[in-house]
């Protein structure tokens, strides 16, 4: 197997997740692309593990799940609270701090 | 062969993620990708990986996100206006860094092989976690506490 197969995937999959965060406005859909994005990463991370017959890359990948997991659901905690406040999750619409 | 195969479905069900316009297909596609990944891990060997991918990927954090579909009342249907005016944009910028990367790893790595047989035992990664990594570890269960809380305190309604 080719290195580069894994890592060319890994870069279609994370610019897949940037044009989604930069072109979707509803926040649940953000956190996804934002998924899509750690996702490719991990995929980096083990396939340069099996190249250098390394156990860190695993390690690492299981780090960033869990982390991953922990970011979800803070996320979606605040995408609750911004709905409950103005009843919508458009994040166009969320430009308080804008000047 | 089966790279190709899973590359291909990935990238397609990716695309649909961030194109669809109906906010529960996206959730099932992403599915798609996660499995996906986890088929990945399993060619690279490594297979715990893959199995953690399946728990808490597919298992804990596609439920969440029907979760919070369900309780931010996105319509089920067809939904117009999940995408801002920055379409373009986000094209073109996806597109520029995919490129800038395909080169930058095409000339960096070539046609480098993955060593035949590199395979990393399970026992080996759990030695590892509670071996040299152990410090990154407990932090770890800490960031998952302190998100736990966080996310309960900021979720409550008071």
């Amino acid at each position: 197997m080719v290195l580069n197969q894994f890592l060319f995937l890994a870069a279609a999959l994370f610019c897949i997740g940037v044009y989604g965060v930069l072109a979707r406005r509803n926040g649940v859909l953000v956190l996804m692309s934002i998924e899509l994005m750690l996702n490719a990463v991990n995929i980096n991370l083990v396939a340069f593990g099996a190249f250098r017959h390394n156990v860190a890359g695993q390690v690492f990948a299981l780090f960033i799940i869990a982390v991953a997991a922990a970011e979800v659901g803070v996320g979606l905690a605040i995408v609750l609270l911004i709905y409950r406040n103005r009843s919508s999750i458009d994040l166009d619409q969320a430009d308080l701090m804008k000047g | 062969m089966a790279f190709a195969a899973l590359a291909l479905a990935m990238v397609v069900a990716g695309i649909q993620v961030v194109t669809t316009q109906n906010v529960v297909r996206a959730a099932l596609y992403l599915v798609i990708v996660l499995a996906g990944v986890a088929a990945i891990y399993i060619l690279l060997a490594a297979e715990f990986v893959a199995i953690v991918q399946v728990l808490v990927y597919i298992g804990a954090i596609v439920v969440l996100f029907l979760f919070g579909i369900m309780l931010t009342r996105a319509p089920v249907g067809r939904d117009i206006g999940l995408d801002n005016d920055q379409r373009l944009v986000g094209v073109v910028v996806a597109l520029g860094l995919l490129g800038l990367l395909t080169w930058v790893l095409a000339d960096g790595f070539g046609r480098t092989k993955v060593p035949a047989g590199s395979i990393l035992r399970t026992a080996a990664i759990g030695d590892s976690i509670l071996g040299p990594y152990v410090i990154p570890f407990e932090v770890v269960s800490v960031l998952l506490l302190a998100a736990l809380v966080g996310a309960v305190a900021i979720a409550r309604r008071d």
